[in-house]
């Protein structure tokens, strides 16, 4: 094996994986909450639907596109090996543990956040993501150039309560993933300091509550607008 | 005091094992949890049953030997090791559950004993140094910075006890063997192996098959001497550092 591959499979490489793809989807999060808040200006959709032109002809976000899903694979493959070979760690479990006095719950149960938030992106890719790229989708014309309506689609989505009840759901465990996975992929990046870890956590906890919050804001007053 | 004790009993690696309960009085809330067992051992032999087997030593806190999985918590309720766990801890008429570590990478040889031979091999792996041959050198000669020998110090005091694996809820020995490679990385004496040190501990303690870290802290929470996840962030540095600027290929 080559001193990549050797590292990579190591407990500590595979760690590191999940750390940096997790951290570029942190950022993904910023990118992709900065273009659903158009969906909240009140002109009919016109804002997003440009904005969602923009975004489809673009050849840059195209690459940063493909990188995002093959990060997501990535997080969720080296997610899957480092919990087996977790739980093979431990063949025989206690007959009592009380995790709850020495971890919060969050950093206890990545795994079963993490697979709540995989079933979500799925149904919102199916949702979404298919559906303008590959469905047919009604227009909108602004200044005589017609534009594909996402709006249309996603105000149609959140106009059914049980979407959006899911939605707003899967926020909340977002919430709980980043709240645990934000300061933790610094720890496993190295960056644990004095001077910077209390900041790292403080903007963590803030990260984790107000994005979640502002996504699951968007459903809610669309719903409430209908 | 009077305690119900449910006590894990297996008779060697390969014997399946199982909990068996036990009644046991006249207990003082000022004896050490070890001594609780003796009190217990000693009726058991007296009946002619075959006592339970723990791993003990020094009873002073400092040798790492004693483990047990007390209520869910290694070392039980305190954060201390379990020969300086009183009595007065627990309160009359508790039910005590005793276990074993429960790692793939210490398995059970009798009872409440497992062997802890992998921390062993990881120290074997690169937790030296080198040192000439020769005169005795001054004292002081080598000036290191009282913050930098605080740092190695506390990251000394690891007694090599296994609670952090016992803890954590993957069995990882990132705790251990971060305090291992800290404490020689920090110091000058320190730096002839650093790199390989670095990539050899990991690599021992992979194949140990401890689990990787979810950086849920449980290991610094329950230590004994309050070994620091700081530790585990160095070691991370210090191993993707010697991966990338290392000789060995």
């Amino acid at each position: 094996m080559s001193w990549v591959s050797k590292t990579l499979s190591s407990t500590l490489g595979q760690k590191l994986l999940m750390a940096l793809t997790g951290l570029f989807l942190i950022l993904f999060l910023v990118v992709h909450l900065a273009g659903n808040l158009q969906l909240l200006i009140p002109d009919g959709g016109e804002a997003f639907n440009k904005y969602a032109a923009t975004m489809a002809g673009n050849p840059f976000i195209k690459v940063v596109s493909i990188g995002n899903f093959a990060f997501i694979l990535l997080h969720v493959v080296y997610a899957i090996l480092l919990s087996r070979h977790n739980k093979k760690s431990r063949p025989v479990q206690y007959a009592k543990v009380k995790g709850s006095t020495n971890s919060t719950w969050s950093s206890r149960n990545m795994g079963i956040l993490g697979t709540i938030l995989l079933i979500f992106i799925l149904v919102h890719l199916r949702g979404f993501y298919y559906e303008v790229k590959f469905g047919t989708l009604p227009t909108a014309v602004y200044d005589g150039v017609e534009f594909k309506d996402v709006f249309a689609i996603v105000s149609a989505s959140y106009s059914n309560i049980i979407y959006v009840a899911f939605y707003v759901l899967s926020m909340g465990f977002l919430a709980f993933h980043l709240s645990h996975g934000f300061a933790s992929a610094f720890q496993t990046l190295g960056l644990n300091h004095v001077k910077y870890s209390p900041l790292i956590r403080k903007v963590g906890l803030i990260f984790s509550i107000l994005i979640p919050a502002l996504f699951a804001l968007i459903p809610l007053v669309m719903f409430f607008q209908n | 005091m009077n305690l119900t004790l449910k006590v894990w009993r297996q008779k060697n690696t390969a014997d399946q094992g199982g909990f068996k309960e036990y009644k046991i009085s006249g207990i003082s809330e000022d004896m050490s949890f070890l001594e609780m067992l003796d009190v217990l051992n000693e009726d058991l032999s007296t009946k002619g049953e075959d006592p339970v087997h723990f791993d003990h030593d020094c009873r002073e806190g400092i040798c790492g030997m004693c483990s047990l999985y007390i209520d869910g918590k290694p070392h039980g309720p305190q954060q201390t090791t379990t020969c300086q766990l009183h009595m007065r801890s627990f309160s009359d008429g508790d039910v005590i559950t005793i276990e074993p570590w429960r790692a793939k990478a210490f398995p059970v040889l009798k009872d409440l004993v497992v062997n802890r031979s992998a921390f062993d091999r990881i120290i074997q792996a690169g937790g030296y140094v080198s040192v000439n041959t020769g005169g005795v050198p001054d004292a002081n000669e080598i000036p290191i910075p009282k913050s930098i020998a605080d740092l190695a110090m506390d990251a000394a005091q690891c007694i090599g006890c296994g609670a952090c694996v016992a803890a954590c809820k993957n069995a990882s020995a990132m705790l251990f063997t971060s305090a291992k490679i800290s404490q020689l990385a920090l110091l000058p004496q320190g730096q002839v192996e650093r790199k390989i040190r670095a990539e050899k501990m990991v690599a021992q303690m992979d194949a140990e098959g401890f689990g990787a870290c979810t950086n849920t802290g449980a290991c610094e929470a329950e230590c004994p001497k309050g070994i620091s996840i700081t530790n585990i962030a160095r070691m991370n540095r210090e191993y993707f550092s010697a991966v990338v600027s290392s000789d060995s290929v």
